[in-house]
């Protein structure tokens, strides 16, 4: 029989490491999931800022993308290993200190995520209708600093500024049939809100071409195949791709373009009855225009320079066209914050500054914070588990367990001298618990608690 | 057979002793002979530093079923459990066996391994291949970036 414990690994000496992980998305959660498994003995905490866990799985991943939640049973399983614990509700940064860490902890793994939007910095950006996508994704799934956001949907047209899968996420989200949304585990007050919307037609503008669209596969098939809705693209943005240019791309890149180019073909006539989503590419917004509100775009058309198509980068002509537009929803990435001065950050790529994950001895990242907002669950996770195999070995290699520390007891006494409640993993469950028997009572998989002070209600019951 | 369920989570396959089949981006459930009467093939699965993991699996099962009933230590194999919206079950067959396999991928699976690291144009998801029973043998190899961590 195959043996699950031969590979784990002996650390000297009587000490066992105490490792503390700053944050409970899927970054920490794999992590967590490869060093609990990988030492025998061990203190594995994972502070987590708000009450609740799971991160961008829970407040990120699009309400009609259920399947995507399924990691929550593996993280699940991780935090019930008994060397694993959960502490919700502690703030780094705020309540604790990365230097009451690195004294309580042997080791500190910073996975706190990109919670950070990027600007367009364009003159005219202030208007009220001109909405990050990262608030509107937290608006719909029920982030507790995003729950009032005041979204107009009353206007026909909305611009999209950038061409990720958030981007495509919102126009999905937007133009969607309510019946297929009212399924879902979509924040009541986002149903709503969204049932009575006017947005018909979405253009989701990018300043490279359609070989540098950011957005996958699975996300665009979706798109095309979306029940009252018409894709259009412009003929125009794909004359450069000539057969001779798709024969040279690896298979995923030929695919996705393919993908495009045959919806192109298939194009038939507009059909107004239906809601529109467009496309645009080698488009740079300048400056967005308006009275009291963004009306207009300015959009600088771009060319593309240099010597590798897949990389290459948008340069502005002198040529300019106008876009009008209702509301504007920008969506160009994001980025991490710093939240802790004494955290060794580069603020220009938004990320800490680290090699492989080592910010220095004893100190790591992995996720978002680590690597820039960008990847897959995959990306995410097989960063995270190379991170942890190298905390594994550096713990010998650093000499990392020197001496004893106070692990979880540090912190506690911390948020007692500071009246912080605590969320543990059984008051999580009772959250968990509550939201889904909430969900059930009006045909939904779960309705979420968008309050910290809710949370702590149903957790302290 | 008499009756679909919709497949809401991994586990109920195990309680309701049922075989699954992939239908689109749906598992669905069959209600099928008891598990006791199906026959077993051997799979195994090579990993990238050249460890075998041998393993049993039913008729009906996926090969992602056989990983997780047989525990093999493959970490973050099948992160969506099956619902065709992640590469982490990605696996890599000889030209034969890819050539002998029943079932052709379809887009959706494309599209999920378009994002697999190590892709193949041998390359298919543990969760769309279904054992038969002239599977018994199959060998499929593990791609290194899913499970070793890059030691």
């Amino acid at each position: 029989m195959y043996n699950l414990w031969f590979n784990r690994v002996h650390i000297k000496g009587a000490i066992k490491p105490k490792i503390c992980i700053v944050g409970a998305g899927p970054a920490g959660f794999y992590a967590a999931q490869h060093l609990s498994k990988k030492l025998e003995k061990s203190e594995i905490d994972i502070l987590e800022k708000l009450p609740v866990p799971f991160g961008l799985v829970r407040f990120g991943v699009a309400p009609d993308h259920p399947e995507v939640k399924n990691v929550i049973n593996t993280f699940t399983k991780t935090a019930q290993h008994p060397n694993v614990k959960y502490y919700g509700n502690i703030s780094f940064g705020k309540d604790v200190f990365l230097q009451d860490l690195q004294r309580f902890y042997h080791v500190v793994l910073l996975t706190y995520g990109a919670e950070e939007y990027r600007k367009l910095n364009i003159p005219g950006e202030e208007f009220h209708n001109v909405i990050p996508a990262r608030k509107i994704v937290g608006w719909y799934n029920g982030v507790p600093t995003d729950k009032d956001l005041n979204l107009n949907l009353d206007g026909e047209r909305m611009i999209i500024f950038g061409q990720g899968n958030v981007a495509i996420d919102v126009a999905r989200i937007l133009l969607s049939p309510i019946d297929q949304l009212k399924k879902t585990d979509i924040t009541e007050y986002a149903l709503e809100k969204i049932s009575q919307s006017k947005v018909k037609k979405i253009y989701l503008v990018g300043r490279r071409g359609p070989l540098q669209a950011a957005y996958t596969i699975k996300e665009l098939r979706e798109m095309l195949k979306l029940k009252g809705c018409q894709t259009i693209w412009r003929n125009e943005d794909f004359s450069a791709l000539t057969s001779e240019i798709l024969g040279t791309l690896a298979r995923p890149k030929k695919r996705i373009t393919e993908l495009m180019i045959s919806s192109l073909q298939q194009e038939t006539k507009l059909q107004p009855e239906l809601n529109f989503f467009s496309p645009i590419f080698f488009r740079s917004p300048l400056e967005i225009l308006g009275e009291q509100k963004a009306e207009k775009v300015i959009l600088g058309v771009n060319r593309l320079v240099g010597n590798d198509i897949l990389t290459q980068k948008a340069q502005l002509t002198d040529k300019t066209e106008d876009l009008e537009c209702d509301s504007i929803v920008t969506s160009i990435g994001y980025k991490g914050v710093q939240v802790d001065p004494s955290v060794p950050f580069d603020n220009q790529q938004g990320i800490v500054k680290n090699t492989d994950g080592k910010i220095s001895t004893g100190l790591y990242t992995t996720g978002w914070l680590g690597t820039g907002p960008v990847g897959v669950i995959l990306t995410t996770m097989s960063n995270a588990f190379s991170v942890a195999e190298r905390i594994v070995k550096d713990i010998n290699v650093d000499n990392l367990l020197e001496s004893n520390k106070k692990g979880y007891g540090g912190v506690q006494e911390i948020v007692n001298k500071n009246n912080i409640p605590v969320v543990n993993w059984q008051d999580w469950e009772k959250i968990d618990k509550h939201e889904v028997d909430k969900g059930k009572i009006i045909g939904k998989p779960r309705e979420k608690l968008v309050t910290i002070k809710d949370m702590l209600e149903v957790a302290n019951s | 057979m008499a009756f679909n369920i919709l497949r809401t989570g991994h586990r109920i396959g195990k309680i309701l002793n049922v075989k699954s089949a992939i239908h689109s981006t749906q598992r669905v459930l069959t209600v099928g002979q008891p598990v006791l009467n199906k026959k077993e093939v051997e799979v195994t699965f090579v990993k990238a530093n050249g460890d075998r993991l041998k393993a049993k699996g039913k008729v009906g099962d996926s090969l992602l079923d056989v990983v997780i009933n047989s525990n093999l230590d493959l970490d973050g194999f099948g992160a969506c459990e099956g619902t065709l919206t992640c590469s982490t079950c990605h696996l890599i067959c000889s030209q034969e066996t890819y050539d002998s396999l029943p079932n052709k991928p379809s887009e959706e699976e494309l599209d999920m391994l378009d994002l697999a690291y190590e892709l193949t144009d041998t390359s298919r998801l543990g969760c769309q291949i279904i054992l038969t029973e002239d599977m018994d043998g199959l060998t499929v190899k593990v791609p290194a970036t899913i499970n070793d961590a890059r030691s």
